[in-house]
């Protein structure tokens, strides 16, 4: 069993913080708890090592941003841009994340057990993500690929000028953004949608969800779609 | 009776270039989209002279009294500033909208000579990274490409708000330049037309902005220089903001500065002239007590050793040249005009960037054209350039008495015309007016 290794944001600063997890040897298991958090910003950014980090009270913006290959949880809310460009690995929020979650994120997966604010999987590239309850407006805008998974309602403009993102919602839907389409749900769809429901521990039946992607009728300029853009 | 008969009268407002320019629209239906930058006649480093050294002050030797060149940038938070030999450095072009022989080329062109370059909107690729000695990585609000080891990997940050071709205005690369592996690099689907976002998707505002910054300055254990690039419009609040939000260098890029694809009406109508953009952004960080301390680097039509020592006499503490180092290159050579007229354009004129037609294989992601630039001859034809801009400079510099170029200075110049007197701050030559301020 690995020691675990403690600070405390109250005597530590997210200098010595982040320096330690960048310090981590690759491939070394290394287990680490945060306390204190107060809402501090980039807590455990940057990480490139298979690190578990346990963070204790509500996190400020870019929390586990451009994570690689560690499993962060946060035991509170999330400021804007939680797991930015999260390149692999998981991060999980107990609490509500605000906006821009795991934007432009680009492989692993983005746990949110509550609400997620507005642009939600904003540009996202090749992350999945689970909200566990709604997301706000303009969620998944320019999404180009991944997975959004949405337990709860959403907002308006979902999908506006998506590229080849997959959607899912299961409540209800504001409204679609540009260019953003309802699906065929078919049963590899259900599949594999309910392989990653398990994977964010979402005790919930696929069948339940529409699915949402591009149209593509943006994807080449012409004259007569001008009002769509 | 001399004059044109009636018949014959062209309109001032609807002139051939306008209607020419309403009957394509009506054809196509599309807006214009080129590259290159502002093409008109704007206020610019023409208008400024120096006032070389005679009685009140005394020259330097040419080729013989020391003249130096070289510029630290990012010296305000970063571990590792940057060092460079000369203050011109190579702007942001995108693997994408250049080849990947161009890219090369630029790379070793400014190792050469002791400069940077810079990536683009499209992220970092290792020939790019193994060609430049020195290279700033852009992040850009689409993040093509972005990831932590390139972050760690780069020599400074640039965090791009904007450019002066399009204030305000986002990316643009047409289908037949995305192909399989620039759309690989930017998670898309080949051959589509690419819209880059225009704002970040993570911040908003300048208080925003400190924190990315910080996240950044984390990440790479505040290692990296981070400068902060904007498009002329409001420099002086602009920079102020940059400053406030933790910037260790600011890029001010005027509306002559180039673009790969933006439509001609953005890049003619939208932002400032580089030469009122300069004082703006200079004043900004003098009232700050920040000049010198956050670097300057300054792009938008620069050409010569003249635009460079006058930007640097005005305030910045580098230049960085983009349309002009493809032309080092081999842009639009007159070897090549019967290509150029084969796809509607000449030598000399030929803007059709992204198209990725370009018979030179610079603006293009086609194999067959791209093999026809030579990255080796490219790369020495562009330090080439940068050796005689720099050589230039120091000429200037001399003559005017200073042992560095960055002793040039506003005192130094005069200005020709009452508009470049009023941008730059400089008096009209022979007189102490500048227009707008108390004699």
């Amino acid at each position: 069993m690995t020691a675990e290794r403690v600070f405390d944001l109250s005597t530590h600063t997210v200098r010595e913080l982040n320096q330690a997890l960048h310090d981590v040897a690759g491939g070394t298991p290394s287990r680490f708890k945060v306390v204190n958090a107060m809402g501090d910003h980039a807590l455990a950014v940057g990480i490139d090592a298979a690190v578990q980090v346990e963070i204790h009270g509500h996190v400020g913006y870019y929390c586990a941003g451009m994570n690689k290959h560690a499993v962060v949880t946060v035991h509170g809310n999330a400021a804007t841009g939680l797991a930015e460009n999260i390149m692999s690995g998981c991060v999980r929020v107990k609490g509500n994340a605000s906006q821009s979650a795991a934007a432009t994120g680009r492989g692993g997966l983005v746990v949110i057990e509550g609400d997620a604010s507005a642009r939600c999987g904003i540009s996202m590239k090749g992350v999945d993500i689970v909200v566990h309850g709604s997301v706000g407006h303009m969620s998944a805008f320019m999404a180009q690929k991944g997975r959004l998974v949405v337990c709860g309602d959403a907002g308006a403009a979902l999908g506006d000028s998506i590229y080849e993102a997959e959607l899912y919602v299961r409540g209800k839907l504001a409204d679609l953004g540009a260019d953003c389409e309802e699906k065929e749900m078919t049963a590899e769809h259900r599949a594999s949608l309910g392989i990653l429901l398990r994977e964010a521990a979402v005790d919930l039946d696929p069948g339940e969800f529409r699915r949402f992607g591009s149209a593509r009728r943006l994807y080449h300029f012409n004259i007569d779609h001008a009002d769509a853009y | 009776m001399h004059g044109k008969p009636p018949g014959l009268i062209e309109s001032a407002l609807f002139d051939r270039d306008v209607i020419h320019e309403i009957q394509r629209a009506a054809t196509e239906g599309i807006y214009d989209i080129r590259g290159w930058g502002a093409k008109r006649r704007l206020p610019h480093f023409d208008d400024l002279v120096f006032l070389g050294a005679s009685m009140s002050r005394y020259p330097l030797e040419g080729y013989r009294e020391r003249c130096d060149t070289n510029v630290t940038l990012g010296t305000r938070y970063a571990k590792k500033p940057i060092e460079l030999k000369i203050p011109i450095t190579v702007a942001g072009m995108s693997f994408g909208s250049l080849s990947a022989q161009a890219k090369e080329a630029l790379g070793r062109g400014a190792t050469a000579v002791g400069t940077s370059t810079t990536t683009g909107d499209g992220g970092m690729t290792p020939e790019e990274r193994q060609s430049s000695k020195t290279l700033v990585y852009q992040l850009l609000p689409s993040r093509y490409g972005m990831n932590p080891d390139d972050l760690r990997k780069a020599d400074a940050i640039e965090i791009v708000l904007g450019q002066g071709a399009k204030p305000g205005g986002g990316g643009m690369l047409l289908g037949q330049k995305i192909s399989p592996r620039v759309a690989a690099m930017r998670d898309l689907p080949p051959n589509i037309d690419q819209r880059s976002a225009c704002r970040h998707p993570d911040w908003t505002g300048p208080d925003d902005l400190e924190i990315k910054i910080r996240e950044l300055r984390e990440i790479t254990d505040w290692e990296k220089p981070i400068y902060i690039k904007v498009g002329a419009s409001r420099t002086y609040y602009d920079t102020m903001l940059a400053v406030k939000s933790g910037a260790d260098v600011i890029v001010v890029d005027g509306m002559q500065g180039g673009t790969a694809a933006t439509q001609t009406v953005f890049i003619e109508h939208v932002g400032i002239p580089t030469l009122a953009a300069v004082r703006q952004a200079v004043e900004a960080l003098t009232e700050l007590d920040m000049h010198r301390k956050v670097q300057l680097i300054v792009s938008g039509g620069i050409r010569t050793g003249a635009d460079v020592a006058k930007a640097l006499a005005m305030g910045a503490d580098a230049v960085s040249i983009g349309v002009a180092a493809l032309i080092a290159l081999g842009d639009n050579s007159p070897a090549l005009d019967e290509q150029y007229k084969a796809i509607g354009s000449g030598a000399g004129y030929y803007d059709d960037w992204q198209a990725g037609n370009d018979p030179a294989g610079i603006t293009t992601q086609n194999d067959e054209l791209a093999a026809r630039l030579d990255p080796v001859l490219g790369g020495r034809r562009l330090a080439n350039y940068l050796r005689t801009l720099t050589m230039e400079t120091q000429i200037i510099a001399r003559a005017c008495g200073k042992s560095h170029v960055h002793n040039l200075e506003p005192e130094d110049l005069a200005a020709l015309t009452v508009e470049a007197a009023a941008m730059a701050g400089v008096p009209i030559a022979g007189t102490s007016w500048i227009p707008g301020r108390p004699f």
